[in-house]
C-alpha cells in the first residue's frame, strides 16, 4: 500500500538517475569551489554550494535513503575543510537531503518558481539545523544573523535556479 | 517486525546515519578541561586522508594557474612595459643626478660645518667667503674671494681655513678681493717650528713650494715637525698651523741657513671656502694652547729681533718683508740684550730647562751696526711688503705690550 501523496500534476513520478561520474564529481566540484576558490573568490562564501547540490540529487531521485546519504557524505567531506568540528554539516545536510528527496515525491519540484522557494526554505532549514547543533551539540557561541541568514537564503535559491537548469542535463532517463 | 523495518526503513536508516554522526561528533568534542577539540582516532584520520587526498589536487591547480597568470604577466601583458622602462631609465638618470647634487650639497655642509666650529673656536672677527676664482697662472698664485670692503675686509688681512693658513688680502674690491697665497713668491709669514720653537720665515717660491729661511745650518729641523704661525707678523694670528716639514737641506748657495721645505697644511690648489680675519684677537686660537707653561725665552724670542738673512735687498722686498722684518726687528732687540760678538747674521739657540728656545744674539758687525739699535714694535696697520726699514731714533721693545 503506497501511501505517499504526490501533489505534482503528473501522472508519474519521474525517478532520475545520473552516471557515477557526475554523481561524484559534481559534489566534489561543488565542495572544491566552496571551499579553495572561495579564498580568492570570497563572495562565494555567501553560497552553500553543497547544500544546493544535495538539494538537487535528493530531489532528483526521489529516494530519501540515497538523498540523505548523498547529504552525509557532501556534509561530512565540507566539514573536513571548512569545519572545526567534522559533523555539523553532515548531519543537517543529512537531514536536508532526507527533507528534500522526501518532499520530491510529493511536489513538483522541475519548475523555477518551486526550486526558488524550495530552496529558500531548505537553506533557512539548514541553517537553524546548524545552528541547534551548533548550540546544543558543540557548545559553539556562532551568532544568528538572520538579515544574513535570509539574504543567504535568496541568493542561494537564485544560484539553484539557474544551477538547477544546468545540472538537468545530467540526467539519464 | 519485519513489516515495521520495511515501513519506516527510511525514517530508520536517517536516525541510524545521524545517530552515527552525532556519536562521531561527540567524540570531537572534549571537555574544556581536556585541551583539545580533537585527539587521535577515526575522525581525525578521516580528516587527514582527506585533505591528503585533495591538497595534491589542490597544489597542482594552484600550481597551475600560478603559470598561466605568471605567463600571461612576463610574456603576453607587456604592452606597457617599454614605456615603463624609458620611464624608469629616465628617472634613473635623474635620480642619479640629484644624488650628484646632494652629495655636493653635503660635502659644502661638512666644510662650512667644519669652518663654523673653527670659527667660534678661533677668539676674533672673521668673515666668511667664497673662493670664487684664481689667478690662472703660475706666476702669480692668487684666488679671488667673493668679499671686499663691504663686507668689512682690508688688505693684509689674513686668510684662513680651518687646516691652516691660506694668505693675505691683496687687493680689495667693493664686493671681491683679491688674496695672495702663501705658496706665492711674493709671500711671506713669520713662523714657528712647534717642537724646536725655531724662528723663521715663511716664504713662497716660483715653483709654488713653501720654505722656511733664516733658520741656522747647525739647527736640528726633524721631518714632519708641525710649523705655526708667530704671530710677529701682525697678519697672521699667532699659533695657526702651517704646514709640516717635508724635506730639509743645507742651502744650495752655499749659505749658513737651511732650506726647509714645508709642506702646507691647507689644500691651496683646492680651496672652497675661507676666513678673512678681520680682527686679530688678543688670545691666539685655541690649536695654539698646548697647555704648555711658555718662558721668557720663549716670550723674548717673539718679542725681540731675530737675525736677518743677508739676502739682496730686491729679494727682500719680494719675498715677505712683513715677516722678516718682524724677525729683524726682534734680533735687533735681543741684541742689545746680549751683544756679544758672533759672525754675522747669526742666531743662537740658548738651551734652558729640557728644551731649547731661540734668541737672537746678533752680530754687531759694520754691516749691520746701526740696525742693531732698538726698533719698536711694528704697527699692525702697514702691510708686510711695505715695511719700512727701521730708523735709528725709534723706541725700544720694552715700550711694548708686556708679554702674557
Amino acid at each position: 500500500m503506497n501511501y505517499a501523496v504526490s501533489m505534482t500534476s503528473r501522472e508519474e513520478i519521474e525517478v532520475h538517475r545520473f552516471s557515477w561520474p557526475v554523481s561524484i564529481g559534481i559534489p566534489l566540484l561543488a565542495i572544491f569551489i566552496q571551499v579553495f576558490v572561495s579564498k580568492w573568490l570570497t563572495f562565494i562564501k555567501i553560497f552553500d554550494l553543497p547544500l544546493l547540490v544535495t538539494i538537487f540529487f535528493a530531489v532528483a531521485r526521489r529516494r530519501p535513503i540515497p538523498g540523505l546519504v548523498t547529504g552525509a557524505l557532501i556534509g561530512t567531506v565540507q566539514d573536513v575543510f571548512s569545519s572545526p568540528v567534522i559533523g555539523l554539516n553532515g548531519i543537517a545536510k543529512t537531514m536536508i537531503g532526507y527533507l528534500a528527496s522526501s518532499l520530491g515525491v510529493r511536489i513538483d519540484v522541475e519548475n523555477p518558481g518551486s526550486r526558488f522557494i524550495m530552496t529558500f526554505v531548505f537553506c533557512i532549514l539548514h541553517r537553524i539545523i546548524y545552528m541547534i547543533i551548533d548550540l546544543g551539540l558543540v557548545g559553539g557561541n556562532e551568532p544568528w544573523l538572520w538579515g544574513h541568514t535570509v539574504l543567504s537564503a535568496i541568493v542561494n535559491a537564485l544560484l539553484a535556479v539557474a544551477l538547477f537548469a544546468v545540472l538537468d542535463r545530467f540526467k539519464l532517463r | 517486525m519485519e513489516n515495521f523495518f520495511s515501513r519506516y526503513k527510511n525514517p530508520l536508516v536517517l536516525m541510524a546515519v545521524l545517530f552515527i554522526q552525532v556519536i562521531a561528533l561527540a567524540t570531537q568534542v572534549k571537555r574544556p578541561e581536556s585541551g583539545r577539540a580533537s585527539g587521535p582516532g577515526g575522525t581525525r584520520l578521516i580528516r587527514v586522508w582527506t585533505v591528503t587526498a585533495i591538497a595534491p589536487l589542490e597544489r597542482a591547480l594552484v600550481v597551475t594557474g600560478h603559470f598561466f597568470r605568471d605567463t600571461w604577466h612576463d610574456y603576453v601583458d607587456l604592452h606597457d612595459v617599454r614605456r615603463q622602462n624609458r620611464e624608469l631609465q629616465d628617472e634613473l638618470a635623474r635620480m642619479r643626478l640629484e644624488q650628484v647634487r646632494r652629495q655636493g650639497d653635503a660635502d659644502q655642509v661638512r666644510r662650512l660645518r667644519a669652518l663654523l666650529d673653527f670659527k667660534e673656536r678661533y677668539v676674533g672677527q672673521t668673515v666668511a667667503a667664497q673662493v670664487i676664482g684664481t689667478s690662472g697662472s703660475d706666476l702669480m698664485r692668487t684666488v679671488q674671494i667673493d668679499k671686499g670692503s663691504s663686507s668689512g675686509v682690508t688688505p693684509n688681512m689674513a686668510v684662513i681655513t680651518p687646516d691652516g693658513i691660506v694668505g693675505k688680502v691683496k687687493d680689495v674690491y667693493k664686493f671681491n678681493s683679491t688674496v695672495l697665497l702663501i705658496n706665492d713668491r711674493e709671500s711671506g709669514a713669520g713662523v714657528i717650528l712647534q717642537n724646536s720653537r725655531l724662528h723663521g720665515i715663511l716664504r713662497g717660491s716660483p715653483q709654488g713650494f713653501l720654505q722656511v729661511s733664516d733658520i741656522m745650518s747647525d739647527e736640528k729641523v726633524d721631518v714632519g715637525e708641525p710649523i705655526i704661525t708667530s704671530g710677529g707678523d701682525k697678519v697672521y694670528p699667532k699659533g695657526l698651523p702651517v704646514g709640516t716639514v717635508v724635506h730639509v737641506a743645507s742651502d744650495s748657495e752655499g749659505g749658513p741657513f737651511l732650506a726647509v721645505r714645508i709642506k702646507p697644511a691647507a689644500h691651496l690648489d683646492r680651496l672652497e671656502e675661507v676666513l678673512v680675519v678681520t680682527k686679530i684677537a688678543e688670545e691666539g686660537p685655541v690649536a695654539a694652547d698646548d697647555g704648555a707653561p711658555r718662558r721668557a725665552a720663549d716670550i723674548l724670542s717673539q718679542r725681540l729681533p731675530s737675525v736677518q738673512k743677508p739676502v739682496d735687498p730686491a729679494a727682500n722686498k719680494t719675498a715677505g718683508n712683513a715677516a722678516a722684518n718682524t724677525a729683524a726687528s726682534t734680533s735687533r732687540g735681543a741684541a742689545s740684550a746680549n751683544p756679544s760678538p758672533s759672525p754675522a747674521g747669526a742666531t743662537k739657540k740658548v738651551a734652558t730647562d729640557n728644551s731649547a728656545a731661540t734668541v737672537a744674539l746678533p752680530t754687531v758687525t759694520p754691516a749691520n751696526a746701526t740696525k742693531l739699535k732698538p726698533k719698536p714694535k711694528a704697527t699692525p696697520s702697514p702691510s708686510p711688503d711695505e715695511t719700512t726699514p727701521p730708523k735709528a731714533d725709534e723706541k725700544p721693545p720694552a715700550a711694548e705690550k708686556p708679554p702674557r
